[in-house]
């Protein structure tokens, strides 16, 4: 058409803003919007009318301003500089906006998501006139002590390689030259683009087939979650969601870690910047930063971007799951996404479902959980990838009924739930152990070298869990009928259950020891509980009376053995000993 | 110069809305003056632009506009607080004009009632203690610079009497500093803002406060920037002249009714109980603008207060605060009524900035063990207070009994103290190990067993006896 018009901006309601003149445009899109080139995409198009979310505060933009359409979809940067980075929500690296625009952010600022200078070093993996497929490995970057970046070839791409060499570059320059059948060169460069809102394609999804450890007792022992699995921490504010994100971010037993703070607050952003570069992963005893990537779109940071953060998260990590990395992504919170849905839709003037949330929400958060997986990972060398999945969800007034939580409960395999009962006492993890759970517990037998262990772990949590309901049953009665209806026996019960709660399940994220917990120290610690119920039974079946069982001084040995290091963890072998020894003593006594 | 421009196209008027049209350029965000026959000004700002309609939100609220003879004018900038060191001292309308006799603010500049939030790599943690002499606060629920921690209250519970407290009382352990405080009223009663400021003249503090007061009988609509002009008067004091800030925002729930009004007068779809579905972001756009920033020598530390309709903290209003803010401290009516004062519900409240404030160095060694102990016990001995109203204390254990006697020791002596009394830090932890020596060690899990042969006084008392 001769009369096009140009695109400029009609309508301007908070974070959506509506442009005529958009003939042409694509679906998701990204546009620069007014006067400011503020960064959008496009959501809607109806005729040459587009709806555009903006991922920058709207104020002070007007009709009649510009709009222009960069013709790419919203996309992140893949490569080498993703780790160690702080981006928000669109894959703006944080750092580098404070140098160049200061404390407080400002608008229209466009920065790479991945450095245009530093240079990389390259070792190839392949030789010069090998045939390459998309996926394929044909070389290595260190990027960190503890990350191995694989340069793999982009989709759609596939020849022979040619022009390929070991040396420093930049994520811009050219690595190897792929000649095509028909002759098409495609030059290769350490930085591929993939737009986020859709999946990074696989060969084969695989089923989860090993527990992700997370050194946190009761998820390990009681409610494991998998490699390639997905979890979910819903609870009411102040119970702990954060805390549990933020120690599976530190202790889980992942080769990478993608940390999505989605719409939650700045503090919680700084205190992991300012802890991950100290704190050492456990295996290597390197600082954990080198292993995991932020996204901090924080709750007062515009909500499209927020929208966008969970999106931009999973697809750098499906980035290095197909690597053949273990890869686990933690997203605080679902719900501030869901809401900044629920925001976008109600400007679009969509049809509202369930509490104001779109009709496509349950379809969106489904999707999402998608991604993760265990996974046959395109190209050659032959490798599986895993990307596990949690997410913590805020429903309104604690309420499980909530959208957001029913939706997620549909797809997810773990559910932790945190009671605000529990962590009023300072319980902690507040995770309720009679209503959360896992379909991964079979896994965890397999985390144990010697299989006879494994066994016996599985076995010991059933027994433990079988207490724990026990328990819930009894002090139901003491509610009832008080306490000397209770006999010896399920007095034991009661303290016996009283101490996996404060003595396993309890566990202090603050605590130097505590913080983390071995898979092996688990076991010893759960075994040295359960000795004690087993020995006590037997001299209560011997008449000791309950009360000289329960003044005995080693359980204030089994209280404190969490707080024994894991160098000397054989001091837990020997409480049991202990145990022996002084419930000897106490049938002698009695009998005397 | 920003062109002005008027117009006399009021179209409509509904609620505290305004839709005027064949505007030119009008910009989303941007205020309005508009003028009315009698010469009269009205305040308003953009909610939504199409093409040439605009729709406009009246501070003052609409009563007495009429749609043929009024002017309205454009602006051209957001609203804007002028900024200087006089505002010091000063008390400002909800709208932050000067509502006192001082003269004129001459600014050094106007400052974007908005703000722009704080890049999460800029910040800095906080980790400063500040000693309110609060023992539910200083031993249990720490408060430290730069944290935003609100008081949830209900009516006829004493909020005022402790905020009052805090902003007497509350220091930064072995700095002295005060801090500069910015008291902000929003539909509360000339009374309780009187009380408050009464409160600031006697201790001298006035001098080092700034107050912008909408109170109840004053426009409802304008709560909604009440809280923004003070924040930005925080930030400038904070960021630009250095200064440790107490900021009050009392009351929020009046805050979130003038929302709801707006929201309803636009039929958006409502979200629970009429809020509307943003409530969350919007309230964390005024919240999230505490904190501490690296390299600046200042800090906003945030005390919102707000009413819980009906007591309930699952209510849109505390529940969606207490998802943005670091903790809370809820007063407790049950409590009240027991004549414990302050009534601080200990159990549900909550310092989440506590465990980097604390500690050796900054108060004790044995304060986190300390107050992780507290906690244990008094949630066990609640249970069994709560036990006892139903069963009667008969029914109940020797262990719990032990346990039920702790409970109401710990909320006369520790929970309970007068509105006057500042007790150091050290006072408080020393009273928590005098209440918890009624239990054996064995009992006492949560608190490192060298800590306790060090604080606890029947080992002290053995030391010094020996
Ligand atoms: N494992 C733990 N050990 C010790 N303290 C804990 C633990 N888990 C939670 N807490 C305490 O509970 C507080 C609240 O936890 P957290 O911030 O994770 O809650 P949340 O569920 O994320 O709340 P919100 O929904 O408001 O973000 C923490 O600041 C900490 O004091
Ligand atoms: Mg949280």
């Amino acid at each position: 058409m001769s009369n096009k018009k140009q695109p400029r901006i009609i309508k301007v309601a908070g974070p959506v803003v509506v442009a005529e003149g958009m003939a042409g445009a694509r679906m998701y899109d990204v546009v620069r919007v007014g006067n400011l080139a503020l960064i959008g995409e496009i959501v809607e198009l109806n005729a040459d009318l587009a709806s555009i979310q903006v991922y920058e505060e709207t104020t002070g933009i007007g009709p009649g301003e510009p709009v222009v359409n960069t013709e790419a979809p919203l996309s992140v940067e893949l490569g080498p500089g993703l780790i160690e980075s702080i981006y928000d929500g669109i894959q703006r690296p944080l750092d580098l906006l404070v140098k160049k625009e200061g404390e407080f952010m400002s608008r229209g600022s466009v920065l790479p998501g991945l450095s245009r200078k530093k240079k990389w070093h390259f070792k190839p993996t392949i030789k010069n006139g090998q045939l390459v497929e998309p996926g394929d490995i044909i070389g290595e970057v260190p990027e960190t002590t503890l990350v191995t970046q694989k340069i793999m070839i982009p989709p759609a791409v596939s020849g022979t390689i040619q022009k390929i060499a070991e040396g420093d570059y930049t994520v811009e320059q050219t690595i190897a030259v792929c000649v095509s059948e028909d002759g098409t060169e495609t030059e290769l460069k350490l930085m591929q683009k993939c737009p986020v809102r859709s999946p990074r394609q696989v060969i084969k999804r695989l089923a989860p087939n090993s527990a992700l450890l997370t050194g946190q007792r009761v998820i390990d022992a009681f409610f494991p979650i998998a490699k390639g699995g997905t979890a979910c921490v819903p609870g009411p504010f102040g119970t702990g969601k954060t805390v549990v994100q933020h120690q599976l971010a530190k202790w889980v037993d992942a080769d990478i870690v993608v940390y999505v703070g989605c719409g939650e607050r700045g503090n919680e952003m700084t205190d992991v910047l300012i802890e991950f570069p100290e704190l050492k992963e456990p295996r290597s005893g390197e600082p954990l930063m080198k292993r995991s990537v932020l996204i901090a779109n924080t709750s007062n940071m515009p909500v499209a971007a927020r929208e966008a953060s969970v999106y931009t998260g999973i697809t750098i990590a499906e980035y290095f799951r197909d690597m053949g990395y273990i890869v686990a992504l933690m997203a605080d919170s679902t719900s501030r996404w869901a809401e900044a849905m629920r925001e976008i839709s109600t400007r679009l003037e969509e049809m509202p479902a369930e509490e104001g949330y779109p009709a496509y929400l349950a379809a969106r958060i489904a999707a999402f959980y998608e991604r993760a997986g265990r996974v046959k990972c395109f190209g050659k060398p032959e490798r599986e990838g895993t990307l596990s999945i949690i997410g913590a969800v805020s429903p309104p007034g604690g309420d499980l009924s909530d959208s957001v939580v029913q939706a997620t409960l549909h797809v997810v395999k773990v559910f932790w739930s945190l009671i605000g009962r529990l962590a009023y006492q300072r319980h902690f993890p507040a995770i309720d152990w009679l209503t959360s759970y896992s379909f991964y517990k079979e896994h965890l037998k397999y985390c144990f070298e010697d299989k006879e262990q494994g066994l016996e772990m599985e076995q010991m949590t059933v027994q433990a869990m079988s207490l724990l309901e026990q328990e819930a049953e009894l002090l139901e009665i003491v509610r009832l009928v008080g306490a000397e209806a209770l006999s010896p026996r399920d007095r034991l019960t009661l303290e016996t259950a009283r101490s996996i709660r404060e003595d396993f399940l309890h566990q202090n994220a603050f605590h130097k020891v505590d913080t983390h917990t071995s898979i092996t120290k688990q076991y010893e610690m759960l075994k040295t509980i359960l000795h004690f119920e087993k020995a006590a039974l037997a001299a209560i079946d011997a008449g000791v009376e309950t009360a000289e069982i329960f003044k005995l001084a080693i359980r204030e040995d089994i209280a404190r053995a969490k707080y024994i290091p894991e160098e000397e963890i054989n001091k837990i072998t020997e409480i049991r000993q202990k145990i022996d020894e002084q419930m000897k003593q106490l049938k002698i006594a009695d009998r005397v | 110069m920003l062109s002005v421009k008027e117009y006399q196209t009021v179209a409509s008027i509904s609620g505290p809305l305004m839709l005027v049209e064949m505007v030119d350029e009008a910009k989303y965000g941007h205020i309005v003056d508009i003028e009315l026959p009698d010469g009269s000004l009205r305040h308003g700002q953009i909610l939504q632009v199409e093409k040439d309609k605009v729709l406009l939100q009246v501070f003052e609220g609409t009563r007495g506009i009429d749609v043929d003879n009024s002017t309205v004018r454009f602006l051209a900038r957001p609203l804007e607080l002028a900024v200087s060191p006089d505002i010091l001292g000063r008390v400002f309308s909800g709208l932050g004009e000067p509502k006192d006799d001082g003269p004129p603010i001459i600014p050094e500049k106007r400052l974007d009632i908005n703000g722009s939030p704080i890049n999460p790599d800029a910040r800095d943690y906080p980790n400063e203690f500040i000693q309110t002499g609060i023992s539910t606060i200083d031993g249990l629920n720490p408060l430290v610079r730069g944290q935003k921690l609100p008081v949830f209250s209900g009516s006829g519970l004493p909020h005022d009497n402790i905020t009052a407290q805090l902003a007497r009382q509350a220091t930064v352990l072995g700095k002295g500093e005060e801090f500069a405080v910015v008291f902000t009223a929003m539909g509360i009663t000339f009374e309780a803002a009187q009380f408050f400021i009464n409160d600031l003249q006697e201790t001298g503090a006035i001098e080092r406060a700034v107050m912008f007061l909408n109170l109840a009988n004053d426009p409802a609509i304008e709560r909604i920037a009440t809280p923004r002009f003070a924040l930005t008067a925080a930030e400038y004091l904070a960021f630009e002249l250095d200064m440790h800030v107490l900021v009050i925002l009392n009351d929020m729930t009046n805050y979130c009714e003038a929302l709801r009004e707006i929201s309803a007068a636009r039929k958006e779809v409502p979200g629970r109980r009429g809020y509307p579905g943003y409530l969350y972001t919007n309230l964390a756009s005024v919240y999230e603008r505490a904190g501490r920033i690296k390299g600046k020598k200042g800090s906003i530390t945030l005390v919102p207060v707000l009413t819980m309709p009906e007591d309930d903290k699952t209510h849109p209003v505390p529940d969606l605060t207490g998802y943005i803010t670091e903790g809370q401290i809820i007063l407790s009516r049950p409590l009240h009524r027991k004549a414990i004062s302050p009534p601080v519900d200990v159990l549900p409240s909550l310092s989440r900035l506590k465990d980097k404030g604390i500690g050796e160095g900054k108060t004790r060694e044995d304060h986190a063990d300390l107050y992780n102990q507290l906690y244990a016990a008094y949630a066990r001995g609640k249970e069994a207070q709560e036990l006892a109203t139903i069963m009667g204390e008969a029914a109940l254990s020797e262990e719990d009994k032990k346990y039920m006697e702790f409970a109401n020791k710990f909320e006369d002596r520790y929970v309970s103290q007068d509105y006057y009394e500042n007790r150091t830090v050290e006072q408080t932890l020393d009273l928590g190990w005098e209440l918890l020596s009624m239990f054996e060690n064995v009992e006492l899990k949560r608190i490192d067993i060298k800590l306790i042969e060090k604080y606890m006084p029947r080992f002290r008392k053995q030391k010094k006896s020996n």
